[in-house]
């Protein structure tokens, strides 16, 4: 029986570092420990860096005994997806192709961390480049569901899930892209959290798909996840498409409940076929679902269903345009530069040698896909088409933000699946982002929360959207479940 | 044909084409824009430096890195496109992708569907007026250094890619296919490069690379306006390359339609040294580019309060200025088009307007102030210009005083008395011929009012008395009006 260990919040974590009644020596001691108690049979790292955050951990103790000021995350354990540049520090993408590639520079992201006295123990095993819903695609081998280890933790962002689900870090950064924070979010009984497009900076974080990858947390508590994002979120001018106006105050806004809300269940992701629902999703989750929405109605808050028929055209949609941006940011890795170069007798042979070595099957399979999606003739067809459905759900999640303060749906339409179940066909694997995809189409924030188990004992979260720069509310909403899910 | 292109080569390859054809071309001009920094980062925009020193994540395309709109260069393309008469509209950045080495991230940004500047035009200086289709932004890809082998790219063992110039910002000006000779596309580069300059948003060498210009050629029966197969003419170093070049295609499409054969689509590259195009890549099997919107870029919005600040930014362009300084001056278009290459129009007008004699400022301006005015003015120019008319100063000294002027500055009486060119002052000259006066009185009285031989004789005398007083420093012009004005009154 594999150790069992319950991280204390990261609020704890800073406020006892901070006041002086613990080192963060001594918290980074301990979550280095289990860490590495359970990296194993969870796999959920690339890299534990347990020197460098013993080291960081102790210029922080350094600074308290000083009488300097240190950040709102001090001594704070932080595990960050191996998709972000971190200086000095190898970035894999859990791909071949980045084989010892040492970035020059880190993430807006990381700097803020850094910056507000967090400690990075380690870098997260992923799908590569973060495509897939199960971290199976990763070069370094799957990452093990931290509750049940022959069950998958979710992707891309399993590691970061899996080890803020067995409770060793308080705290670790994933990206979102699809689902790929909340969806392992759901599976691993964590919160998971997909900020508002722009809110929070991608300089540093190496593109999936430009349009849509947006970084978020993972924490064990709300509070945590509103602390964290205040943290990492606000204005870069280094990201073009970081939003200029102010953070909104999330930590203020936990407190102030539902009453008077309104919230829509979306019909197509009910599980309710009598409202339209799409197949797949499984009553132990519409269930838990349901009860979430009786939770919020139960604290003040007015709930009704919702048809949003376009939710259901994000999956082709995404399917078209995630792959066409990804076709084009992942052509630099040409074996020209930096990582993986195979011999050829020529430059463009060089390239192809190196591409076909270092990129594992689904990476393959999506550049093949965005590139015919791209392609001159077929642009229309797809890309084009594809991105006026975009544009109408964007319409249509607008226009029922009206009527509705919040939405509401499962996170993942089951619980979290055995390895190796859905390896063999990528379309099983690709439905499981049908609840997800739409807020990454839209831009528009979403969270998972943790609400109680399937049947299978397995954690179920529960998805909460909100519009653009709606994070506040939706923070509410999310304090209101945690808290309802306790009970 | 336009013989006011004071520049054609005599001697480039004649077009030489039988009758009945004619040259359809389009030329394709990229300008480097000298901003300070490239286009998404802040490295610097500066060429000639160690390979590999002015770079930076963004424009390594190191994974993660993402582009900043430089504000700088946007500022630049527009009035360049306002300066083309072009419409400048709110624009979307695109990625062309295609894979090579010297484009770090394997796609380029650039503008597609959406470019800043489309639909403007050039007028030749024959007035010919020729369409410009679009003036995108785009950013400049790094350079490749072949090793081994003949130095080109087949056959090198070896390449090293330099991504110093990789983000340099770019403006490419795309022609509409409405010009019909070597010589005009000359006109219309030279004319673009004067328009350039004068905006000053490149320094538009064709030798350092920083203005590069493709022609893309095909052939027709004359009156027909149908566009045949053409051909795209890469490597074009010079203007004098670019005649031979245009005028070689033109030649090789004709002799392809006389053998019954068809010229194919391809891109070509220029041999200077062979005065011959090659086949390159051919666009049968050309890439398909894949544009998309740039996904990390947002949209560049153009209001018209920005079209109004523009405009009202730009300086006279090269046809008015031209246009301008001929009236003014009377000069002949050689030299006008002299003037306004180096940018010597302004001060020139200037001059004349503060009433130097217009012959005496142009052939100042182009036989001794060809490395520029450095230290003089306009106004103390024409003071001196004025002096010299005045016959205070010999055309020799004018050119010794202009010289000081230029190196230090200064007031040109004072130069000319401190060269010891007093004499020249036109009160002591009279002082002078007064004293001569007094001591030679019959002398006078015969030049006064002798025949013409008497009168040749006396004034032989007594200019060279002047000049023995002067020490020869006066000028004889003036010498000679002086004695014609004291033996008038």
């Amino acid at each position: 029986m594999t150790e069992s260990f319950q991280t204390p919040s990261a609020t704890s974590i800073a406020a006892g570092v901070r006041d002086g009644s613990q080192s963060a020596a001594d918290v980074i001691d301990a979550a280095i420990g289990a860490v590495e108690a359970r990296e194993g049979e969870l796999n959920a790292y690339n890299l534990v860096l347990a020197d460098d955050a013993r080291t960081a951990a102790a210029a922080i103790d350094q600074k308290i005994a000083a009488g300097e000021t240190v950040g709102p995350l001090a001594g704070v354990p932080v595990a960050i997806k191996d998709n972000m540049c971190t200086t000095g520090v190898a970035t894999t993408c859990s791909s071949k192709i980045l084989e010892g590639w040492v970035p020059p520079y880190s993430a807006t992201v990381v700097e803020r961390l850094a910056a507000a006295g967090a400690v990075m123990v380690g870098k997260t095993n992923l799908d590569e480049f973060a495509m897939g819903s199960s971290t199976e695609n990763s070069a370094f081998g799957p990452s093990k569901n931290p509750h049940d280890i022959t069950k998958v933790p979710g992707g891309s962002s399993g590691g970061s899930a899996a080890t803020v689900g067995a409770g060793a870090v308080p705290v670790s950064l994933g990206s979102d892209t699809g689902g790929s924070i909340r969806q392992p979010a759901s599976l691993c009984g964590v919160v998971g959290v997909k900020p508002t497009y722009g809110m929070v900076s991608r300089y540093g974080l190496i593109a999936f798909a430009s349009s849509l990858d947006q970084i978020g947390p993972f924490t064990t508590t709300v509070a945590d996840a509103a602390l964290v994002l205040e943290v990492i979120g606000g204005h870069d001018p280094r990201d073009s498409t970081s939003i200029p106006e102010p953070m909104p105050n999330l930590t203020e806004a936990l407190g102030k409940g539902v009453d008077g809300l309104r919230i829509g269940i979306i019909s197509e992701l009910s599980g309710d076929p009598s409202l339209g629902s799409v197949e797949g999703i499984a009553p132990d989750v519409a269930a838990r679902a349901a009860a979430a929405a009786a939770a919020l109605e139960a604290a003040g808050a007015s709930i009704e269903h919702v048809s949003i028929p376009s939710s259901v055209h994000g999956l082709p949609a995404y399917y078209l345009i995630a792959p066409a941006e990804a076709s084009s940011n992942l052509a630099r890795y040409d074996g020209v530069r930096y990582g993986l170069r195979s011999d050829g007798p020529n430059a463009l042979a060089m390239n192809a040698a190196s591409r076909t070595e270092g990129f594992g099957e689904e990476v393959k399979r999506r550049i093949m896909l965005g590139t015919y999606a791209l392609t001159s003739g077929y642009y229309d067809a797809y890309y084009g088409q594809a991105q006026k459905v975009r544009t109408l759900m964007i319409d249509e999640f607008n226009a029922h933000y009206q009527n509705f303060d919040l939405l509401l749906s499962p996170t993942s339409p089951t619980t979290a699946f055995e390895l190796d179940a859905k390896t063999a066909d990528p379309m099983t694997m690709y439905v499981n982002d049908v609840c997800t995809i739409p807020s990454n189409l839209t831009g528009q924030p979403a969270m998972s929360v943790p609400f109680g188990v399937g049947d299978d004992g397995m954690p179920v979260g529960v998805q909460v959207l909100a519009p653009m720069m709606g994070e506040a509310t939706m923070f509410r909403a999310a304090a209101v479940l945690e808290e309802a899910a306790r009970v | 044909m336009s013989e006011q292109t004071a520049n054609t080569t005599p001697g480039a390859v004649a077009a030489d084409l039988p009758e009945g054809w004619e040259i359809v071309i389009g030329l394709e001009v990229h300008v480097e824009l000298n901003t300070a920094t490239k286009l998404f980062c802040g490295c610097p925009n500066s060429f000639g430096d160690e390979p590999n020193t002015n770079v930076c994540p963004t424009c390594l395309g190191l994974p993660g890195s993402l582009p900043v709109l430089n504000d700088r260069a946007v500022e630049s393309a527009m009035r360049l496109g306002r300066a083309l008469n072009c419409d400048v509209n709110s624009s979307v950045f695109s990625r062309k992708n295609y894979f090579y080495p010297d484009q770090p991230k394997d796609y380029q940004v650039s503008q597609y569907d959406l470019p800043t500047n489309t639909e403007g035009h050039i007028t030749l200086a024959d007035g010919t007026r020729i369409g410009i289709e679009r003036a995108h932004i785009e950013e400049d890809a790094g350079k490749l250094n072949h090793g081994g082998g003949d130095g080109r790219i087949h056959g090198a063992d070896y390449s090293m890619a330099d991504y110093n110039r990789a983000g340099v910002p770019l403006v490419e000006i795309v022609s509409h296919p409405e010009l019909r000779s070597a010589a005009d596309a000359r006109a219309y580069v030279s004319e673009l490069r004067s328009i350039v300059t004068a905006v000053d948003v490149s320094d538009a060498k064709m030798e350092e690379g920083s203005m590069r210009v493709d022609a893309n050629v095909s052939v027709r029966p004359i009156g027909s306006d149908e566009l045949r197969t053409r051909c795209e003419v890469k490597n074009i170093n010079s203007l004098r390359s670019l005649e031979r070049a245009i005028n070689f295609e033109a030649r090789r499409h004709v002799d392809l339609y006389d053998n019954g054969e068809r010229p194919k689509q391809e891109t070509r590259h220029w041999d200077e040294e062979a005065g011959r195009s090659r086949s390159g890549r051919s666009k049968e099997d050309a890439e398909d580019y894949r544009y998309f919107p740039e996904p990390d870029l947002v949209p560049l919005v153009v209001t018209d309060d920005d079209i109004t600040r523009l405009d009202a930014s730009l300086p006279t362009m090269p046809s008015a200025r031209r246009a301008q300084l001929g009236e003014k001056s009377g000069a002949s278009n050689d030299d006008i088009n002299l003037l306004i290459e180096r940018g010597q129009d302004g001060f020139a007008l200037e001059t004349i307007d503060a009433g130097a004699d217009a012959k005496r400022v142009v052939v100042h301006l182009i036989n001794n102030l060809s490395e520029g005015h450095g230290q003089l003015t306009a106004a103390s120019f024409a003071a001196m210009i004025r002096m010299e008319t005045g016959g205070d100063l010999s055309s020799t000294q004018a050119k010794e005083v202009l010289a000081e002027m230029v190196a230090s500055g200064g007031d040109p009486a004072a130069i000319a008395s401190a060269k010891g060119f007093e004499a020249m002052d036109g009160g002591e000259l009279e002082s002078i011929l007064d004293g001569i006066i007094a001591e030679n009185p019959d002398e006078w009285q015969r030049f006064c009012d002798g025949d013409d031989k008497e009168k040749k004789k006396m004034q032989g005398m007594f200019t060279g008395q002047i000049m023995k007083a002067t020490k020869g420093q006066a000028d004889g012009a003036a010498v000679a009006k002086l004695l014609a004005q004291k033996s008038a009154s």
